[in-house]
């Protein structure tokens, strides 16, 4: 059912995959200003900009090549374009919906440029560019008025649409694999889905699709109630590259989630948690030292094939986890017919 | 192709998922939430009452269901949005939506609505061939993308299937077109082969149930992974308003199509008999019609159904289930009345295990302790929450409170070995022979005897009294420490008459039951190594006495709320956790001055010490009884606890000042894994842990303050918030002055209670009302909720809370920035409240807000006003808990004090309302719901001393000055400024509509110079009240 004959599905048989690091962390060292984030073609812009990091891609695509090289020097496989936010949906907070193509597109091409270059310097470690589709800012099964449980703020027909244009772009733009990631309501990672599988039917193509999933808290359940099980039964339909699991946990914490997860699925696993838990004053502060410690043990569990990181972790932090990852073979995952 | 077979079965999700294995035997699919099949759920959709729909639902899946079926056809509905607004209200039920939907419709349109509105995997149903191939894989590429498993019924162009063949043919069909052309998930399909009713009287009927069994057979044979659905209930149609024979043939049908493979099915739980259960010859009847066994199997089984009838019995009764676990063995009685905090049988079991039992004390030992044990674990492994903690607490007293007088009386009349007589501590009826036998060898001690009586008399031995030859029951012991339960024994030996000698497992024994000790020393340790033998008595002397409280329990702990702070629900609700687990509590109350706290810990000799505190100057008194502690030497760990503490301030403030280890504990379930680890025998190595721990998290912090940046006080006045007061409006109040409010109707402020932090009370944690759903608490807070309701309506009814207020209302006006003069209707200043100065560097355009910024300076020549209010709805409260503490009752002592929190924080709110749209009426057309109110939607702000705008808690100094408070109300305020009654709420009114919340944050030493010289007080003073305040 599932092929194997993508580029990265063959790396993947032969090794752990390393994924890049968070990328707002390090964008955040720059201290770019409301002027930056403009940069010359925004000056005039009505709304205020400072904070979409989506942005930076046009305005200061050097920053976001840097910091992609910074992590496929530490040793990832995958960096993940800067498209977190790069839905009509989410951009509304910055009233930028109508360049969210090109967002994507441009994001795309950065990621793409480095990893070409990278790959020409040392072939026999392919890099990858996977086309992060964050999960918007909206839910489409919770209600975000208490007194109104039936109301929606946004449908799965809205998510599709918006979902279909993100992936056209990251697509038109050259990413290897798409990444559904920090799904904290499965009903938008659907709709994401299903606009992934009317793109590839309506091109005639297949792309490897990577799903994460978040789970929010110590209650071991995405932020929609779902238990992991039942998380990873409501999106198998789709023949997929990778599950996992990334943010709001750290790696320690993670670990029982992505054990069940390893147990339950066929598909190649993921995880790419957060350094930590944040300390009292809301930052990251768990050492690559530490973090590599904890990934250590997802390796000699045989958990993992792709693992990276997400909210406060740095280049430090992947080169720790790539160095570790060398050591192990990756998760043999269960062939079904 | 190497094929696994483990996964291919038919998985489903909701909020949990659903495997259809073979093992699962039968997955029942609740139908009453169909419009065309409950005449009661299509009026409650038609008249859009969704509660009572939802309940519907509610009901299916506690009954059993294991899929939820949904349908809305019915001509007169808007399908579409039925579905979708019915759907969308079950997300929002976490215990419905646990379980998949069956999202059921003839129409497509509604299918896909339902589709997209279930983040789980659903099943269609249904599909068919009905409108031919191209529709059918149309819609069945369209469920395989939203991730669905499918019905698929047993119906093509031509019709449904009717026969045998007919089934197998079209769904052999279907299959061949969903596995090979569609290629959806073989697993993912279930099949609908039509269940027809039976017993018609029409020939074409006879065979309906076997063609069934029969073509399920054929599917689950030859389309592998495939799965049988059905409904059950069309099967009696024609025994309808018979329930006796519908039941037993839905059972009978159901039987048998299970063994034939169908694993799916709906059914209606309420409307099936137990097959064993069947009246044997009903169901001889019944499986005649099923398998067309008799020509005259029809007419047989209506005949058997109209005798019935005749007999009038045609329903059965299934509600006599109520309370069957009064039917269990008394220990699981005992267990079930702990764990779900029943307290109605409680005496009357206890009592029956109190006569069954040899000692009363073996009850709480035995029953009552398996039973509390069970809840500890229960409540450690999150499966039980603290409101049902309180109130197995409130359960295990009353049973302690039963069986302490037949303690007491056993204790005083201890059972003879023999078994007859009752004595004081000697025999009786053997009391003369061996008063006398005592007597003679009182004068003819041996010498290691003489040596240690020496030692021990006269309370020589730190104090402790010891007798010499004292008749116990029939034993005469050596030496007895009575306070102490301690019998000291010389070479081995109690002396005892020679005919009654018993052997010595059997006297410690009979010595143990009745609450002493026995140690034992021989002659030569006496006269060689006495300082060995002196040690080892104080150690024996140091242990509690067997059979008293002490030894019961894990531990014993010493509670207090700190001087100045009167807030003890929290407090309250870690003592009765820390009690159900088997810790004994030492409760000093609220406002415990350190040194009372110290001698009790001594005197005590408790293992932990517990500090609770709510209002910020609590933090600094907690930091006081540390460095007290650590003065006296004291080494018991502290523990430290309430809603301004913080591990921050624990680790910084606390910790550095004591050795001995500091933990804080954020919520009250921590604190039994807390103290259980803190009295492990081998506690050194958690406490070292704690100790780097908050080691580490000092020195991250130091780290970190350094980070920030401050302006000085001058620079921030500079940047202060600007007010436009030339053009900002300034409403005169209707009525300058103080007013006053007694005896308020307190039913008044039902609408304006804010139910959030009722909940965050007792640890339960999420908004009002969503939390009453929630999927893991939501139970339990209805639960919380109903209580607290009934506990509110006898507050109403019988007025037993007493509320009074009072507020003013002054011209004001900003003078020297920060400070704000108010003047009396004749213009002459009698109070200046201070105000305090962000500090910290803000963003540019932001500025360094104090509160006297939203109140015109005096300079520019506006008249401006503002008010002060306190409130308090505590009277009362503190006789009430009284008398639910002396009831055993925690649960509604601690239920009471957070109700009267709440309605205290309602006061206020109701009264800023009043002071909004009435006494001062600057906004007369406001309309604003509770939720509003609470979201602070309204304009002007009513700040609170003591809180993040106006940390200063001596603010309260001047409002009850200016005020009379104390006088005028009876609200008065402790030494470190605490309101009491507790649950009293004072603060400030401004009105400017620029004027918003904040928070002071870090302020630095020149702001508190500068603040003690207005204050007047010396800047140590002001130190120890803005501490919590001054940056480091």
């Amino acid at each position: 059912m599932t092929k194997r004959n993508s580029k990265v599905e063959i790396e993947l048989l032969k090794r752990i995959l390393i994924l890049d690091g968070a990328m707002g962390t390090m964008l955040q060292q720059y201290n770019f200003s409301e002027k930056d984030f403009r940069g010359e073609r925004f000056k005039d812009y009505p709304s205020p900009l400072k904070g979409n990091n989506d942005l930076l891609s046009i305005t200061q695509p050097k920053a976001i090549a840097e910091v992609h090289a910074k992590y496929f020097e530490a040793g990832a496989d995958i960096v993940e374009t800067n498209t977190f936010s790069g839905t009509t949906i989410a951009m509304a907070d910055y009233d930028m919906e109508d360049l969210v193509y090109e967002l994507n597109f441009e994001s795309a091409k950065i990621a793409k440029q480095v990893a070409e270059k990278f790959t020409k310097a040392n072939p026999e470690k392919p890099r990858f560019v996977a086309g992060s589709i964050g999960p918007t800012n909206k839910t489409a099964s919770l209600s975000p008025d208490v007194n109104r449980p039936e109301y929606r703020a946004i449908t799965f027909n809205e998510l599709r649409i918006a979902y279909k244009q993100q992936v056209e772009a990251l697509i038109d733009g050259g990413v290897d694999i798409l990444l559904v990631e920090t799904i904290f309501d499965t009903l938008n990672a659907k709709a994401a889905l299903f606009a992934i599988e009317e793109v590839k039917e309506e091109r005639n193509i297949d792309i490897p699709i990577m799903v994460s999933g978040t789970i929010t808290d110590a209650s071991g359940r995405t932020l929609s109630g779902q238990t992991v099980e039942a998380f990873l039964t409501s999106i198998s339909h789709i023949p997929l590259l990778s599950v996992g699991f990334n943010c709001a946990l750290g790696a320690e914490q993670l670990k029982p989630y992505l054990q069940r997860l390893s147990n339950e699925t066929e598909f190649f696993t993921s995880a790419h948690p957060n350094a930590g838990l944040p300390n009292a004053f809301g930052e990251y502060d768990e050492s690559p030292k530490q973090m590599q410690g904890f990934i250590e043990d997802y390796l000699k569990d045989g958990l993992i094939n792709i693992i990276g990181g997400c909210c406060g972790t740095s280049p430090e932090h992947i080169k720790a986890i790539a160095e570790v990852a060398q050591k192990y073979e990756p998760r043999l995952i269960q062939e079904f017919a | 192709m190497a094929e696994s077979d483990c996964k291919k079965y038919l998985t489903l999700s909701g909020l949990e998922p659903l495997v259809v294995t073979p093992e699962s035997n039968f997955i029942n699919v609740g139908e009453r939430t169909n419009v065309t099949g409950s005449r009661k759920f299509l009026r409650l959709i038609k008249e859009e009452k969704y509660d009572e729909a939802l309940d519907v639902a509610r009901d299916q899946v506690e009954g059993g269901a294991q899929i939820l079926d949904v349908n809305m056809d019915e001509g007169m509905l808007d399908g579409v949005h039925a579905m979708t607004t019915f759907l969308n209200l079950i997300a929002s039920e976490p215990d419905i939506s646990r379980i998949p939907l069956m999202i059921d419709s003839s129409k497509w349109e509604i299918i896909e609505a339902g589709l997209q509105v279930a983040q789980g995997k659903c099943v269609v149903n249904s599909i068919s061939l009905k409108e031919g191939e191209a529709e059918f894989k149309r819609q069945a590429k369209l469920v395989k993308r939203y991730g669905a498993a499918v019905i698929v019924m047993a119906f093509d162009e031509t019709g449904q299937a009717d026969n045998y063949n007919r089934r197998i043919e079209i769904c052999k069909r279907s299959y061949d077109i969903l596995v090979n052309e569609v290629n959806f998930p073989p697993q993912d399909i279930i099949f609908d082969p039509n269940i027809f009713p039976v017993a018609t009287g029409m020939d074409e009927h006879r065979r309906n149930a076997i063609d069934f069994f029969e073509a399920t057979k054929w599917i689950r044979e030859n389309l592998p992974y495939a799965n049988v659905s059905g409904g059950v209930s069309n099967v009696s149609f024609s025994f309808r308003g018979n329930n006796i024979v519908r039941e037993a043939m839905h059972s009978s049908f159901l039987y048998h199509a299970i063994k034939n493979g169908m694993n799916l099915g709906i059914v209606n739980p309420t409307m099936l008999e137990i097959y064993d259960e069947i009246d044997k010859e009903l169901l001889e009847l019944v499986e005649d019609v099923l398998f067309d066994r008799r020509d005259d199997a029809t007419e047989r089984l209506l005949d058997f159904a109209e005798e019935l009838k005749a007999k009038g019995s045609t329903s059965t009764s299934k509600d006599a289930a109520v309370q069957e676990w009064r039917n269990d063995p008394l220990q699981d009685r005992i267990t079930h009345a702990l764990v779900k905090g029943i307290d109605a049988f409680i005496i009357e079991d206890v009592q029956e295990a109190r006569l069954a039992s040899k000692k009363p004390i073996d009850v709480i030992e035995g029953h009552l302790m398996i039973g509390m044990n069970v809840v500890g674990d229960l409540f450690g492994s999150g499966k039980m929450f603290l409101p049902q903690v309180v109130k197995s607490a409130r359960v295990m007293k009353k049973a302690v409170a039963y069986l302490q007088p037949f303690i007491e009386e056993a204790k005083k009349a201890p059972k003879s070995p023999k078994g007859s007589f009752y004595w004081k501590t000697a025999d009786p009826f053997l009391y003369g022979l061996m008063k006398e036998h005592a007597k003679t060898m009182r004068n003819k001690p041996t010498e290691a005897e003489a040596l240690l009586w020496d030692v021990l008399s006269n309370k020589k031995l730190d104090n402790h009294k010891f007798r010499r030859q004292h008749i116990v029951g029939s034993y005469i012991a050596d030496f007895i420490c009575l306070k102490k339960g301690l019998i000291v024994e010389i070479d081995g030996l109690i002396h005892q008459l020679p005919e009654n000698k018993a052997s010595d497992e059997e006297r410690t024994k009979w010595l143990n039951e009745q609450g002493y000790r026995v140690v034992r020393f021989t002659n030569d340790e006496v006269l060689s190594n006495l300082d060995d033998v002196l040690e080892r008595l104080k150690e024996a002397l140091e242990v509690s006495p067997l059979g008293t409280e002490g030894a019961r329990y894990a531990g014993k702990i010493l509670m207090a709320t700190v001087k100045g702070d009167v807030h003890d629900i929290g407090k309250n609700i870690v003592s009765v956790v820390l009690g159900c687990n088997n810790y004994e509590i030492v409760d000093l109350g609220v406002m415990v001055p350190p040194e009372k706290i110290i001698e009790t810990a001594i005197k005590e000799k408790v293992d932990i010490i517990g500090l609770s505190g709510l209002i910020t100057p609590s933090l600094d008194e907690m930091v006081y009884v540390s460095k007290e502690m650590e003065k006296q030497n004291i080494e018991i760990p502290l523990i430290i606890g309430g809603a301004t503490t913080s591990r921050a301030h624990s680790a910084v403030k606390i910790a550095p000042h004591y050795s001995n280890t500091v933990v804080h504990i954020n919520d009250a379930s921590r604190a039994v894994t807390v103290v259980g680890n803190l009295l492990q025998k081998d506690s050194e190595v958690y406490k070292n842990q704690i100790r780097e721990e908050y080691n580490l998290f000092r020195e991250q912090f130091m780290k970190r303050g350094k980070k920030k940046e401050y302006l000085t006080i001058e620079d921030a006045r500079k940047n202060k918030f600007k007010i436009d007061w030339n053009t900002s409006e300034i409403i005169k109040p209707q009525q300058l002055g103080v007013q006053v409010i007694e005896d308020f109707d307190i039913t008044k402020l039902e609408d304006f209670i804010d139910w959030t932090p009722f909940f965050r009370s007792w640890d339960l944690h999420g908004k009002y009302p969503a939390i009453l759903t929630d999927a893991i608490v939501g139970e339990q807070a209805k639960e919380l909720f109903t209580d607290a309701q009934v506990l509110l309506k006898r507050i109403f009814d019988e007025k037993l809370l007493k509320a009074n207020a009072i507020f003013g209302l002054f011209e004001a006006n900003t003078i020297n920035d920060d400070d704000i003069e108010i003047r009396d209707e004749v213009g002459n200043t009698i109070d200046t409240f201070l105000t305090l100065r962000q500090q910290s560097k803000k963003a540019k355009g932001k500025p360094n807000l104090a509160l006297a910024d939203f109140i015109a300076p005096k300079a520019t020549g506006k008249q401006d006003y503002m008010g002060c209010f306190c409130v308090s709805t505590g009277f009362g409260t503190q006789e009430l808990a009284a008398q639910f503490e002396k009831d055993n009752d925690d649960y509604n002592a601690i239920m009471i004090k957070a109700l009267a929190d709440r309605l205290a924080e309602a006061f206020a709110e109701y009264l800023h309302k009043e002071v909004r749209t009435k006494h001062w009426n600057y906004a007369q057309n406001e309309n604003l719901t509770n939720e509003e109110l609470i979201k602070e939607n309204y304009k002007g702000i009513r700040p609170a001393p003591g809180y993040p705008a106006c940390p200063d808690h001596l603010e309260k100094t001047t409002i009850w000055k200016l005020l009379n408070v104390k006088k005028a109300i009876g609200v008065e305020l402790t030494d470190s400024l605490a309101m009491w009654p507790a649950a009293s709420v004072s603060g400030y009114y401004f009105a400017n509509p620029e004027a918003k919340y904040f928070g002071l944050g870090k302020i630095k030493e020149d702001q508190i110079k500068n603040y003690a010289k207005r204050r007047d007080i010396s800047e140590e003073e002001a130190i120890k009240w803005l501490s919590p305040n001054l940056a480091d």
